[in-house]
Formats: C-alpha cells, structure tokens, sequence
C-alpha cells in the first residue's frame, strides 16, 4: 500500500478525510475494471446518494486470487474499494470473512465521519455478499440483476 | 455593505428570518445556511403557533360534531382551503382537494380521472426533467396499454417546444409538465403548453411544487386542469398537499378513497358521496396540518409572492455572478434569470457531489445531493451520476451565497484543483 500521509492543512474532520492517498486512490483507482467469467460478483447500491459498486472476484482454492470492481461514486466509496481489493489479494477468503468493518476503516488511513462510513463500507459489503452467494453456490448472474436491487438478509 | 442592503430592499430578509427559530442554530460550529428549500422548507413561528394553538386551544375532529371545538377546527381548516383557493386564484374551496403531498395528489389523478378515462392504446405526454413523481405513475398504466412519451430538453435546458407537435396524436389525453424543475430550475412556460393541449383535447396537469411556493401561480391563467403541490415546500408542516382541480373535472370523477367524511349518506345498500372538495377527503383529515397550510399561506401573502420572486431572482442573479464565475464548476440549467428559479445544480471539477455536500457541511451549509428523484434527467439526458443542488427562498441572504462560494474554493483546495 501507498504510505498515508495526512492533510495537515485542511481544518475540520470531514476535510480531513480527503488525504492525499484516498484523492490518489480515487482518481486513479488500482483494481478498478471487469473479471469476465468471475466466480463470484456483487452489486451493491447507496440509494441515498446514487453510490454503485460492482465486485467480481476469482477463487484459487482457499484464496481469494483476484479482485476488481466497477463504480461510480463519491471519493470515499471508491478509494475504499480500491483500497481493500489491493489488500485482499492472494489472502485466504476466511480471513476476509472474519474481517471487521473497524479494520477496514483502519486501512484508509483516515478518520471516517459517521455519515460517511456507508460510503467506506459499500465495497466490502458488497465483496462479502459475493463470497457469501458463491459459498451457497449461486449463479453470481443471479445475484446481480441489472434490473431490480437485490435485498439479503444475513 | 451599504449598496448591497439597498438591492435587496424589496424584502426585508433579516426580518423574515427573525420569525424562523431554527437559523439561531449552529450545524459544527458555524451558523446554518440552509440551502436546501426544493426539498423542503423551514416554518416560521406563525405556522409554529398556529399549530400549535390547535392543539393546545380547539383541537376536535372536523366536520362532525356539533360541539364549539369542533366547529372551530373546522371553520379553520375549511379557511385553510379557502386561503389556498386564494393564493392559486381557484374559482372556490370546492376546487381544492387536500393531500398527503404532491406525489398523493398525482396518484388521486392516475386512480381517479385515467382510470375512468383512458383505455388501451391512449397516451399521455410528459417530460424529460420531471420529478419521479410526474413519471412514475403515469409508466403504472403500461399494464393497461396506455403509452407514455417524453419531451426533450435543448441545449440551454429550456423544453423542446417543437415536440408536443410531434408527439401529440388524436389518441393523445393527458399532457403533464412541472411549472419548475427541481434539478435544472428552469420555469417552464406552462400557459403556452397548456393551450397545445387544450387545443388538442387533452387533460392538462401542471406540477406546482416548486412553482406555487416561490413565484405567483394562476390557474385560471395558466388553465390548468389540475395542479398539484405540497405544503412542507411553502413554509407549512408536511403531511398537508394540494390538489387543485377544476369543478366540472372534479364533479365528474370518482372518490379516490373510500370511507368517512367523503359521504353524504349511507345505507346498507349504497351511498351518496359528500360535495367538493370533500368527496376526494376521506377519513379524519389531516386538521393541524392544513391549518398549518394556511398560516403558511397567511404569511406568504403578507410578503407577497411578486416579491419572493424578485428576491430569489436577484439572487440568481447574484449566484450566476459568484458561483458561476468559480473554476471548475458546471451548473445545470439556464443562465438567464427571467425563466431560472433559486435552484442551482451543480458539480465541481471531478468531486462527487456527495463529497460536496460533506465538504459543505462541516461549513454548516446543507445542500442535496444525489439524483434529486429526477432519475431520467440527471441519468439519461444529462448523463450524470449526481450533482448538488443549492436552492433558495424567501429567507435566503447574499451572504449565504458567499458562504457557499467560500465552501466551493475550499473544496476545490482540498480536492487540489488548484
């Protein structure tokens, strides 16, 4: 990961937010595009503010051999997601299983404002439901239908 | 400081703002600039107390007893219906049905008048830039084969006039525009719309949300058919909306909804519905808040609604002069104030408008974000995941257009666009 320097100059905690690294990940997003014949994949919506992310993931074995996402959205949601795929390459999908929403927050580098810690989880929210349909061996197709938004409850 | 009191004597803004409690606030630390009115309004104490000495000095059901607290909440919330009739020039009370909102007011035309009007094959004709609720139900009677068409927009945001020719057919019945659009904020020249669809036979629906509370609106001049609006838009309490509707329209349609108060008599085997506008109220009303509606209209009236529209159009004026000008930034809509209402979409450079509205936040300024529940607009014409949306009212101030001017430079430090 690119090291975390803080944006001194800007006052006031949500300012603070826009580091130089999440403003790099969000206009240059690594990871970012199409897995065609994904294993799993998960689109997730934020009907609030219109944020979308797409996840598509590659399975090798027990580990988790290649993430990349579609989205639109504001800095926060896409440099998040941006950021966790970097993290969860080549690691085994328990430990993305057991992952918190805390240490995911942690690996921006930023203190997340609470309103906007929809916008830091949208992504691995949605790589989780994506892992979690391909464990009961759904058709990803099926669980991302462009025309209706999927809920889930688990 | 001195010139600029001066242009804006037409209102006397730090007096108006006196009577809204909540801009004694701070949002982290900074006094509040609200900038988001198009979504809703803020209440001035007079529709506070109003409310307020309902319940607290007659309080009772309406149009029921015979007892003093009854015939007072009603005569009040039937002065409400007369208040509004006067506000849009409506011919009476019977011509104004209240409402849950505007979206309850559109629904009442769809169940009420296209289901008893139109059959397969009819079409009705809106446009590009309306709100959800202008669209949505209309779509709902592709089940029962009837065709919606859109008019586009030209290249300054302003209506293709040229498509209603287009797309007007003989089996064309309805034609529905916005007064305002609630993203682009252009006005619509909803007189000359109205005539291409009389001049073809079709029912003609005017949404006035953004309209009626900002700019004088006259049914009769405009001929509408129908004109639907919301009071938490209007400085009145939400839960109470408008639907206007010519008498001989109304007295021809069905009730909407079934039960209390909308009858006359009933018995085992039938039942005489009650007289306009209470056919189309059915159930316990609403009573606070339409008499909620009425202190609002009270108080717009006292300002004059000619004089709310000169003020919000100098501060378009003045927005065009300050925002505008700011590098990096688009606004969607027109640039000429005559047919721009206080309402700017806008986006900076490559910041999401969610980032905006944070950014802008922790100044204390609150603007929208998002699709602004014009999804056809911002997605398929404008082709825009977002935007923000400044809007003002009555007791919007040029320094608070310079407040959001300074909270646009910092995002544009913070996001290095300079």
């Amino acid at each position: 990961m690119r090291p975390i320097k803080s944006n001194e100059d800007m006052s006031g905690m949500a300012a603070g937010m826009y580091t130089e690294v999440i403003l790099d990940y969000y206009r240059h997003p690594p990871n970012k595009g199409k897995i065609e014949n994904a294993d799993a994949k998960f689109k997730d919506w934020n009907p609030l503010c219109g944020d979308e992310i797409e996840v598509y993931l590659k399975f090798n074995s027990k580990n988790i051999k290649e993430v990349k996402f579609e989205g639109a959205g504001c800095a926060i949601s896409q440099a998040a997601v941006s950021m966790l795929a970097e993290y969860i390459q080549g690691k085994p999908i328990t430990e993305i299983e057991k992952m918190t929403n805390d240490e995911v927050l942690g690996l921006l580098g930023i203190q997340v404002t609470p309103v906007r810690t929809k916008c830091a989880l949208l992504g691995f929210n949605a790589i989780k439901k994506a892992i979690h349909w391909w464990e009961k061996g759904i058709n990803p197709d099926l669980v991302t239908r462009p025309d209706t938004k999927l809920r889930i409850e688990d | 400081m001195e010139h600029l009191k001066l242009k804006q004597k037409g209102l006397d803004v730090e007096k108006i703002r006196a009577d809204f409690p909540i801009f004694k606030r701070k949002v982290n630390g900074k006094p509040l600039v609200y900038l988001d009115s198009t979504a809703t309004s803020q209440k001035p104490l007079q529709v506070i107390n109003a409310v307020k000495e309902c319940y607290e000095n007659y309080y009772s059901n309406v149009h029921r007893a015979v007892h003093t607290l009854s015939n007072e909440a009603s005569e009040k919330y039937e002065g409400a219906h007369e208040k509004i009739a006067n506000l849009i020039n409506a011919r009476g009370m019977e011509e104004i049905v209240f409402t849950k909102n505007t979206t309850e007011s559109m629904n009442l035309i769809l169940y009420s008048w296209t289901y008893n009007n139109l059959k397969a094959g009819d079409e009705i004709i809106t446009t590009i830039m309306e709100h959800h609720s202008n669209i949505v139900p209309w779509q709902s009677l592709k089940s029962r084969g009837v065709k919606l068409k859109f008019v586009d927009i030209n290249e300054d945001y302003t209506l293709r006039m040229e498509d209603y020719e287009k797309l007007i057919t003989p089996k064309t019945k309805m034609v529905t525009v916005t007064h305002v659009s609630n993203t682009l904020g252009v006005i619509n020249p909803v007189k000359e719309i109205g005539k291409i669809a009389h001049d073809n036979n079709c029912l003609f629906v005017v949404d006035g949300a953004q309209s009626v509370p900002h700019m004088p609106v006259d049914v009769r001049d405009i001929n509408a058919d129908f004109l639907s609006f919301s009071g938490h838009k209007m400085l009145g309490p939400a839960g109470i909306g408008v639907l206007y509707g010519k008498k001989e329209i109304l007295e021809e349609m069905p009730p909407f909804m079934y039960g209390g108060d909308m009858i006359k008599e009933v018995s085992k085997e039938s039942t005489v519905y009650n007289d306009l506008p209470w056919k189309f109220e059915a159930g316990t009303p609403n009573i606070e808040g339409g008499i909620g509606l009425g202190a609002a209209v009270d108080y717009l009236q006292k300002i004059g609604m000619e004089n709310i529209r000169a003020h919000e159009k100098e501060l378009v004026e003045y927005a065009f002069e300050k925002i505008a000008t700011i590098p990096d930034v688009t606004i969607y809509g027109p640039t000429n104030s005559k047919i721009k209402a206080g309402v700017f979409a806008f986006n900076i450079g490559d910041v999401h408008a969610h980032d905006t509205a944070s950014l802008l936040d922790e100044e204390g300024i609150a603007v929208r974000s998002g699709h602004h529940c014009t999804m056809p607009l911002t997605r398929e014409k404008l082709h825009l995941q977002s935007s923000a949306r400044a809007s003002f009212y009555l007791y919007t101030t040029r320094d608070e257009v310079d407040a959001l001017a300074k909270g646009i430079e910092k995002i544009r430090k913070v996001f290095k666009l300079k």
